[in-house]
């Protein structure tokens, strides 16, 4: 994409600004889990237009299958059953990568170019670039990077960087029969979300509301959730995500820091030995050796 | 070849052989490790066959130093013991720096800033070896937050260690007549009395 290669809003241990001439607009995709029927078409249209095939696994007694991500399922529909207001619900949520737009994979990631951010907010893998570190394994708060045991390299949802550079919605979206993937602006798809958390208000869901996280700068995917106060209930989704402060800590400040106290020791080791001069052994020392020696030789 | 048979032995050939060990890992594994610590000496990947051979590379190299490090660490743990005339020589540090020996208590083997620096080292060493373990992902697979935790000690550590390494390189340039006790194993007599004057005395018995 020769237009998109204009549209990097951030590129991982780059220290200097990528392209920045170009606006495009942000899209998002909006999971709706209240309309969802865990039907897994959006996991086969993933495996499908990416050309991923995981392995067919075993059947574990529950639903979930393939029973996490991994390096060839990008995404995987999470079944819950939980007990809500007295009523047994089944919570079923399309698990995959958020594309934070302040994504800690990036951040933690050493290979300059390895993860990039667009500018419409797609955090994609270039596995070209990856080295295999798994640092954005542990920079991100949703646990999503998966690393190939096949070559080492990195993987996870590209929000169909592919499929949207040339105006298509990505494979889930169009293959889910519900409507509960939908996919546009992100502005546009905060405006849907906000007719869908009305309409459950109405039906009793008293909590209903959007998952947007700000703790990683919002997302560029969103659930609706008609128990927003506990996303905690659907497998696991954290309340509140964000970059863990060790990543942030260990990427921020400390590092350059590190290196302007590395190279004030090399500096100051040079300039003690030009101001100082070389610790030699003294004159007074090497003559009384000598004396002793003439001394022992007599 | 013996240049003046009344050199003083300083180090035997395993003791050399063994620090070279450590010494030429340690290098390597400082230039691919910075290579992965920031950006800017990304480009130091290209020294080992590109970054993914660099990644590869670098914990075996560790293992190979751990091994080394631990071997000298148990040879001359017994020479690093602090005395009082040590804490004497820490506290008027800033004379010795500052190109004045006169005032400096006398010195065993070791004076007490190699001791600080042995012990310094051998704190750092084993942060490196526990963080480096963690997070080896080929070997092993820990959860997550460990990993978070092992990285951030790993590249803590590392940078200390550089550091010190910096410090222990340029004082064995700046104290001549000391390298040859790294590469061949002997120091003169008056080398050893100028700066080591307890180790001179218990060697020539004078």
């Amino acid at each position: 994409m020769a237009l998109q290669s204009l549209d990097i809003k951030q590129r991982s241990a780059t220290t200097t600004p990528s392209t920045q001439v170009r606006e495009t607009i942000e899209i998002a995709k909006l999971i709706d889990v209240s309309a969802c029927i865990g039907c897994k078409a959006c996991q086969v249209a993933c495996s499908e237009w990416n050309d991923i095939r995981d392995e067919v696994g075993n059947c574990h007694g529950v639903y979930d299958n393939p029973m996490d991500l991994s390096a060839k399922s990008w995404t995987v529909m999470r079944f819950t059953e939980v007990e809500q207001n007295n009523k047994l619900e089944w919570l079923i949520r399309k698990d995959g990568c958020m594309h934070c737009a302040d994504p800690g994979c990036l951040k933690a990631c050493p290979a300059p170019g390895a993860i990039i951010q667009y500018s419409n907010g797609i955090v994609d893998f270039h596995q070209e670039n990856c080295i295999g570190c798994g640092y954005c394994v542990t920079g991100c708060p949703f646990n999503v990077p998966r690393i190939s045991k096949e070559d080492s390299k990195a993987y996870k949802c590209s929000l169909c960087s592919d499929r949207v550079a040339v105006n298509q919605a990505p494979a889930c979206v169009k293959a889910c029969p519900t409507g509960a993937i939908q996919f546009g602006s992100k502005e546009d798809m905060k405006d849907y979300a906000a007719k869908r958390v009305e309409d459950l208000k109405e039906r009793g869901y008293d909590q209903a509301g959007l998952y947007d996280p700000q703790g990683v700068g919002g997302t560029h995917v969103m659930y609706v959730l008609h128990h927003a106060d506990k996303p905690d209930l659907y497998a696991g989704l954290p309340a509140n995500p964000s970059i863990s402060p060790l990543v942030a800590l260990w990427k921020g400040f400390a590092k350059p820091l590190a290196t302007l106290a590395l190279a004030g020791v090399a500096l100051g080791s040079l300039f003690h030995y030009v101001t100082k001069g070389p610790n030699e052994v003294s004159k007074e020392i090497e003559d009384e050796i000598e004396r002793e020696d003439k001394e022992e030789a007599k | 070849m013996i240049r003046d048979p009344k050199d003083l032995k300083r180090y035997t050939a395993s003791e050399r052989a063994n620090h070279w060990v450590v010494g030429i890992s340690f290098i390597l594994l400082a230039l691919s490790g910075l290579a992965f610590f920031h950006p800017a000496f990304f480009p130091l990947t290209q020294l080992f066959g590109g970054p993914v051979w660099t990644r590869i590379l670098h914990p075996y190299l560790g293992v190979i130093m751990a091994i080394g490090f631990i071997v000298m660490f148990f040879r001359f743990k017994h020479l690093n013991k602090m005395t009082p005339a040590d804490k004497e020589w820490l506290s008027k540090v800033d004379q010795m720096v500052d190109g004045d020996d006169h005032n400096m208590p006398e010195q065993g083997k070791y004076n007490g800033g190699q001791k600080v620096m042995f012990w310094a080292l051998a704190i750092s060493m084993l942060l490196m070896i526990l963080s480096g373990i963690v997070i080896w992902r080929a070997w092993f697979g820990l959860p997550v937050d460990i990993v978070r935790l092992g990285a951030v000690v790993h590249a803590a550590a590392g940078a200390v260690m550089i550091g010190l390494i910096m410090v222990h390189v340029y004082a064995a340039i700046w104290v001549k007549g000391t390298i040859r006790a790294m590469w061949y194993g002997t120091v003169t007599r008056a080398w050893a009395k100028q700066h080591h004057r307890g180790w001179y005395r218990q060697m020539t018995g004078k």
